[in-house]
């Protein structure tokens, strides 16, 4: 059976020639309509029909972003912070980059209607500072937005006023988490705050309500008020609704970004039919499937259990190429569909070292304020890197592993899960990889390449 | 700090886009290193002056955020990508010939002056990958091959100047 065509709606001009990121030709697509119309309506009706489309936030947790909403103070009396979060840095995703930099205005757009929907009065784009360019793009295209009155001052004619500025990260992964974002903004270290009491929609910016969405989920938060959450719900699947764009990266044919109906396409046929399969003579051996902290995936195994369809329980028994792609179904098996980035390593590669990698990413990251995270990370990556290019022991599975379980849940935010979980799949499922490496890299080929 | 008007310009206008001042410390340490090229000596207190803080709060952001740096670098600055999809189609390769183009080691100045080339983390672009940013420029797919390309390049336009500066000495002379 082929694999399901590609359903464009966030990705519908990228790579398209002759499209540009100016204004004209955004307005030349039907650009700003969608704000022009929901400016007149009444902004609860906006929320309402967010929370019918099941929107979940494409940044990496899948909340319900109408939920989100719904969660803002809204008597408080203080002004309402809207923010972008344009981080983008859990390793593995790739996806906002193309929209900021090829249809800057589309997420302008969304933000706005996001913003008058929510009485939000100032907002904020937070990129990524490795992104220089991408932060001239929002400038740019805000500037020439605000001349045209689709930012700034009496929005479309109205007596709604909300600005939009661009704020540049500079290097840290984790102002991704929201709360540490939030601390970035306010000038200080990306220190995550610890919730409660701290939940932005609540105490956010300047402890004032705070809105933090992604790039591509105030995207969706467009398409959605243009054609109704009921229409949304009809793509993708039941409580998984609308598309996911899929990054591939690794040991494929043709890695890139894919815009599908969320659920309606397996692993297998992903990897397979759209991404050409694996590299010649190769054979796929494991795929991290939602960004680099989502917990790994071993071709070969099976997950069985039982599942939700419609109102039946159905039993599935599935590999990893029969998994569907959408937050639930990765749940269900034990990981996670995350910010979609798919990394895909094949039998050249060395667990141990790709682990190795991994660890030295986050324990380079962690902002080092709970004990367990800091001290954590910096071990697992000690005795991964000890293991590459020292002496490895039959015992440091054990050891990882009981670094590993000293982390999650110990921690202000959700870092130490992302550190840790891994360390704990890639030792779950190639165990015996890594209690025979010594014995292993006494006869080993040179790898194909270095990885740590 | 000697800082040009266009920065000193720039610095006063993104002020203003934050009710607490205290927000605009990163635009702040971005624009000064933009235009000094790193982080002098004595920047947090001026920008502590300038934000009406204590430069401890400007020297704790310095030192949390990678990107910024206290010390002057090559003429380019060559960043590539260390993390897991880079490094799976050659990332360390990538990083080591250029390291062998210039005869330098990461972290330093090239002898030549020329260049510092860094290993990052992430840069977010794993379908193109391996991964290079030179100053703001990403070059996607940069195997051994494409890294001499972009060195050669490099090394061609710093000779470029050295000549044109040299017949500039000469005329003044």
């Amino acid at each position: 059976m082929p694999a399901p065509q590609q359903r464009r709606i966030i990705f519908a001009h990228i790579d398209e020639p002759g499209y540009t990121n100016d204004l004209p030709c955004y307005l030349k697509h039907g650009g700003y309509e969608v704000l022009k119309k929901a400016v007149t309506r009444p902004p609860q009706e906006l929320i309402d029909e967010v929370k019918k489309s099941g929107l979940r936030g494409r940044g990496g947790a899948g909340f319900p972003c109408g939920v989100k909403w719904g969660l803002v103070d809204r008597k408080s009396g203080k002004p309402i912070y809207l923010i972008v979060n344009a981080d983008e840095s859990e390793p593995g995703t790739f996806k906002d980059r193309y929209i900021m930099h090829q249809d800057p205005h589309q997420l302008i757009e969304g933000t706005m209607i996001s913003c008058f929907a929510n009485n939000v009065k100032q907002a904020y784009i937070y990129i990524r500072g490795e992104m220089p360019h991408g932060a001239r793009i929002l400038e740019q295209a805000l500037a020439e937005a605000r001349a045209a009155g689709f930012v700034g001052q009496n929005i479309c004619g109205t007596n709604y006023s909300c600005d939009i500025f661009v704020h540049r990260g500079a290097g840290a992964y984790i102002c991704g988490e929201e709360t540490g974002l939030i601390e970035s903004l306010e000038g200080k270290r990306a220190n995550p705050r610890i919730k409660p009491p701290y939940f932005p929609a609540v105490l956010g910016l300047y402890q004032c309500p705070t809105i933090v969405n992604n790039v591509e989920t105030l995207c969706h938060v467009k398409y959605i008020v243009e054609h109704g959450g009921d229409a949304f719900t009809k793509i993708g699947t039941p409580n998984n609704t609308g598309t996911r764009i899929f990054c591939v990266s690794g040991h494929v044919q043709r890695p890139g970004y894919y815009e599908f109906e969320a659920g309606k396409i397996t692993m297998g046929e992903l990897l397979n039919e759209v991404c050409g399969g694996p590299l010649p003579g190769r054979k796929f051996k494991a795929v991290i499937p939602g960004g680099s902290s989502a917990k790994i995936m071993r071709f070969g195994e099976r997950y069985k259990g039982k599942r939700k369809v419609g109102a039946d329980m159905v039993d599935y028994d599935w590999g990893v190429e029969d998994v569907p792609m959408d937050f639930d179904s990765l749940g269900m098996i034990g990981t996670m569909g995350g910010s979609g980035g798919v990394i895909v390593m094949d039998d050249t590669v060395n667990m141990v070292e790709a682990l190795a990698n991994i660890n030295a990413f986050y324990s380079h990251e962690s902002c080092g304020q709970c004990t367990p995270c800091r001290e954590g990370s910096l071990w697992m990556k000690k005795i991964t890197t000890r293991m590459v290019h020292g002496e490895a022991r039959t015992e440091d599975a054990a050891l990882l592993k009981s670094v590993a379980d000293q982390i999650p849940g110990r921690t202000i935010c959700a870092f130490g899960e992302a550190c840790s979980w891994p360390t704990q799949s890639f030792i779950a499922k190639f165990g015996d990889e890594f209690k025979g490496y010594a014995e292993a890299k006494k006869t080993a080929q040179p790898a194909a390449h270095e990885l740590v | 700090m000697n800082l040009q008007p266009a920065t000193l310009q720039k610095i006063d206008e993104v002020i203003t886009h934050y009710p607490v001042k205290r927000s605009a410390t990163l635009p702040l340490l971005h624009l000064i290193q933009e235009d000094i090229g790193y982080l002098p000596e004595r920047t947090e207190e001026w920008v502590a002056a300038k934000l009406s803080l204590e430069p401890i709060n400007v020297y704790e952001v310095i030192t949390f955020y990678p990107m910024f740096r206290r010390k002057p670098i090559g003429r380019r600055h060559i960043k590539v990508c260390r993390t897991l999809s880079c490094a799976l189609v050659g990332g360390y390769k990538t990083c080591a010939q250029f390291e062998q183009e210039f005869n330098t080691h990461r972290g330093e100045v090239s002898p030549d002056g020329e260049v510092t080339i860094d290993f990052v983390e992430c840069l977010a672009s794993c379908g193109t990958a391996p991964v290079v940013l030179i100053d703001d420029d990403l070059h996607e797919k940069v195997d051994c091959a494409k890294a001499k390309a972009l060195s050669a390049k490099i090394k061609a336009e710093a000779g470029a100047r050295k000549q044109e500066s040299g017949i500039q000495n000469q005329t003044q002379h």
